[in-house]
């Protein structure tokens, strides 16, 4: 029941993803019914391989979800980094706060009560912009993608215009998420159990585990500091609401310091904490790669065991042998583009890590600005009189 | 130095003026000009004296002044407590019952003071006595900005005097206690039936602001204590997360962005610090301020109830005039001379009561109004959080350049 259509339209990519004219990807707009988000993917292309130049269609986040977990699926792609999915739109925090809003109104002033409503309904838009954007990014991520972007099934995801819950229920039949499981349940032991004969790979590893770590740590002390944010922001407006039955004057400044602080709170939310996030997945995402290539080596280690041994009982050598050569060169297929990934991959988090944190660190001190001018104002107003 | 903005209170205790009568406000605008006078306090140097139970905080109070009344331009005196309290119940026997707002005192705090005596060198004590001692300097700023308070001798012998003699009956002036004896006083006073002219529509019409506003100041007490909570729980997340980013970036392998990982850190721990900050000035100046003006509301109360004493006092003089005169009547019926004189003198007496009790309702009546006008609401920690903040936009900045650094 929220259109977004102004903020769409004047907001600039994250991540500058969307720069290959001869694909152009974005969500130009959004509807949430009840739990589910209807986002409206539109395409811009030059490419023959679609039959349009340009055309839009509605898709839900589970249309999301099947397209990335075909891509994951996908054998040829194993060297890839998958971009991460996106999360499932959540709005489980302000819908509760809505409820509990809704039982404490007999308490509150009627000025109180429309302040904190008009606060719950920033929040609701803030988690839908969020996941907007993080849908977006997802797709753009892959348009830019050099072999992922030539996918068929993501060409289908763009392009098809009736709705794709069919096809979504036929994929889970012909994969049955084998190899996203088998992926979930490798656990570091895989990685860290087998012995790298590549020094890059080897730091690689020990850098992508480590940093893992620390990131997931930061994302949810990111996640705990500006819910704290919001705690002190809220308290703001029921005191500015309160001190409003008071005086005109006395409660603007108020109302106008929350509305800063609040602000901070949720720029912070959707610069900082998504960073974090964003960047927490799409490790894990470069830590898949990483298992399957180790299992990729795993493979062809018992396959020249297997050889070994064939030669040992001298049966059956030839098939050991060509089993043997098909691991080596898809252990060596992985590990080359892998390494082409990895790099890429790194290039690109120090980039988003810049911009982010530059355009954050831009927005704290305008808003802090803001403060000031208005706190200045303030003064001056009590001390003229 | 300081000088009461009387026209200029943010709140509606005063802001919202009916003017029935233009022209007394312009002599009171009047006057204001005059009441030009210059004199400071402030309160320093809390000192424990002696041990155990017995033992007490002693404060400096030192005054500058330019005002001729005075011995010198700056003197210093030391303090206790209980001479606050003093000097508190001397002005309210004497200025009390004719109107004035009589500024109340700190409150008794049995908790704090006895955590200070029996010794206990934590943070929390150091908080209390800082706490007391910023509000003994509001207070008695308070009480010198009264124009006519500070003519009173006791004030003055209270700043310049080197040794007070010890104040006795300073038990009754808790702070509960304190509000108990206001509100008795205005229930009381409310179930007099009281005649309606213009002015006692202005008296009453303040009397209601002044009682919704005090219901406002208490929920904003109990939404201010919330939000300094949360504030105490914000630098505690903040500095988690200060710690996490710092760890992080020790971990990142690009030099510049580790750089600037580790910056990003500083600075969410300097916000973290300049949180506690604006916590703890939070809880000294806003949440004790309104606690201040709570019971300066109180005091506002206080003088609306010696108004109405006085208005009964003059009502009760007229009916025993009435009575007298009855009996008078009476008497000159039965004829009897003797007692009849009596009667006379009497009718006389009361006569002189009566225009005496009037003009004093009519004083009192003034005092009140003059005093409602007067009434300020000054706001502090506005002053402190522009200086939170100003910090803040510094230490954003310094993050800034090293963040462009990345290449």
């Amino acid at each position: 029941y929220r259109n977004l259509t102004h903020w769409l339209k004047t907001r600039s990519v994250s991540v500058d993803l969307n720069n290959d004219a001869s694909l152009l990807i974005d969500i130009p707009d959004a509807l949430c019914e009840r739990d589910k988000v209807k986002f409206t993917v539109h395409t811009k292309t030059t490419l023959s391989a679609f039959q349009k130049p340009e055309f839009s269609v509605p898709r839900q986040h589970e249309d999301f979800i099947w397209l990335h977990d075909t891509l994951v699926e996908t054998e040829d792609y194993a060297g890839l980094i998958i971009p991460p999915a996106p999360p499932k739109p959540d709005f489980e925090s302000p819908r509760e706060k809505m409820h509990k809003l809704g039982e404490g109104e007999a308490t509150m002033t009627k000025e109180e009560y429309n302040k904190m409503k008009q606060e719950l309904e920033a929040e609701y838009l803030a988690v839908f912009k969020k996941t907007v954007q993080v849908h977006e990014i997802f797709l753009q991520r892959l348009s830019s993608h050099a072999i992922l972007s030539k996918d068929r099934n993501f060409q289908i995801f763009l392009e098809y215009d009736q709705d794709l819950s069919v096809r979504r229920k036929n994929a889970k039949e012909m994969f049955g998420g084998f190899f996203k499981n088998m992926v979930k349940t490798a656990d570091e032991v895989i990685i860290s159990g087998i012995k790298e004969v590549d020094d890059f790979f080897e730091q690689e590893k020990t850098f992508l585990l480590d940093y893992y770590s620390k990131i997931k740590d930061s994302t949810a002390k990111a996640e705990k500091m500006t819910r704290s944010h919001k705690n002190v922001a809220d308290d703001y407006i029921h005191i500015s609401a309160t001190l409003n039955t008071l005086s005109a004057d006395d409660s603007t400044f108020y109302l106008r310091l929350y509305k800063v602080e609040g602000r901070v709170a949720s720029d912070q939310e959707l610069k900082l904490t998504e960073l974090l996030r964003y960047y927490m997945r799409d490790i894990q995402a470069a830590k898949d790669l990483l298992y399957r290539r180790a299992r990729a080596l795993a493979d062809y280690e018992h396959s020249n065991k297997a050889l070994d041994k064939a030669r040992l009982k001298s049966k059956d050598v030839p098939q050991a042998e060509e089993h043997q050569q098909q691991c080596l060169q898809k252990f060596d297929k992985l590990s080359e583009s892998g390494k082409r990934e990895l790099t890429s991959f790194k290039g690109r988090r120090v980039v988003a890590f810049r911009k982010n944190l530059i355009e954050m660190a831009e927005l704290e001190i305008k808003h802090a600005k803001n403060n000031v001018t208005l706190l200045q104002g303030c003064i001056d107003l009590l001390k003229s009189n | 130095m300081t000088k009461p903005a009387a026209s200029a209170p943010s709140l509606s205790v005063a802001a919202s003026l009916s003017k029935p009568q233009s022209a007394t406000l312009e002599e009171l605008e009047e006057e204001e000009q005059e009441d030009k006078f210059d004199i400071n306090i402030s309160i320093t140097n809390p000192e424990k004296i002696g041990d155990g139970m017995n033992a007490y905080m002693a404060y400096k109070v030192s005054t500058q002044t330019t005002l001729p009344m005075f011995r010198s331009k700056a003197f210093t005196v030391r303090r206790r407590f209980s001479d606050f309290l003093g000097l508190y119940e001397k002005l309210s026997e004497k200025h009390g019952p004719n109107g004035y707002i009589v500024p109340p005192p700190p409150e008794k705090s049995i908790l704090g003071m006895t955590k200070v005596k029996v010794g206990k060198e934590d943070p929390s004590s150091a908080e209390f006595v800082e706490r007391r001692r910023a509000a003994l300097e509001r207070y008695l700023q308070r009480v010198v900005c009264h124009p006519s308070l500070l003519q009173d001798p006791d004030v003055r012998e209270f700043l310049e005097r080197d040794e007070l003699p010890r104040a006795v009956n300073t038990q009754a002036l808790s702070g509960a206690g304190f509000l108990k004896m206001i509100n008795k006083a205005t229930d009381a006073v409310s179930k007099m039936t009281i005649k309606m002219n213009e002015s006692d529509v202005w008296f009453e019409e303040k009397l209601q602001e002044v009682e919704s506003a005090d219901q406002q100041f208490r929920k904003i007490h109990g939404l201010v204590d919330s939000l300094v909570g949360h504030r105490k729980e914000l630098s505690l997340n903040t500095a988690g997360f200060a710690k996490s980013v710092a760890m992080l970036g020790s971990s990142e392998d690009n030099t510049a962005l580790s750089r600037a990982l580790s910056q990003l850190a500083e600075v969410e721990d300097k916000m973290e610090q300049l949180h506690q900050e604006q916590a703890s000035n939070d809880s000294f100046c806003f949440a004790e301020l309104l606690a201040d003006y709570i019971r300066l509301l109180g005091a506002v109360r206080g003088s609306f109830d010696q108004r109405m004493k006085a208005w009964q006092r003059w009502q009760d003089a007229q009916s025993m005039l009435q009575k007298k005169r009855e009996t008078e009547a009476k008497l000159l019926w039965a004829n009897k001379p003797d007692k009849l004189q009596l009667a006379k003198d009497e009718i006389t007496e009361w006569e002189a009561k009566v225009t005496q009790y009037e003009r004093d309702f009519d004083r009192v009546s003034a005092t009140v109004r003059k005093e409602v006008l007067r009434f300020e609401v000054l706001i502090y920690f506005f002053f402190k959080t522009l200086v939170a903040f100003t910090l803040l936009i510094k230490y954003w900045e310094a993050f800034l350049p090293e963040a462009k650094a990345i290449a």
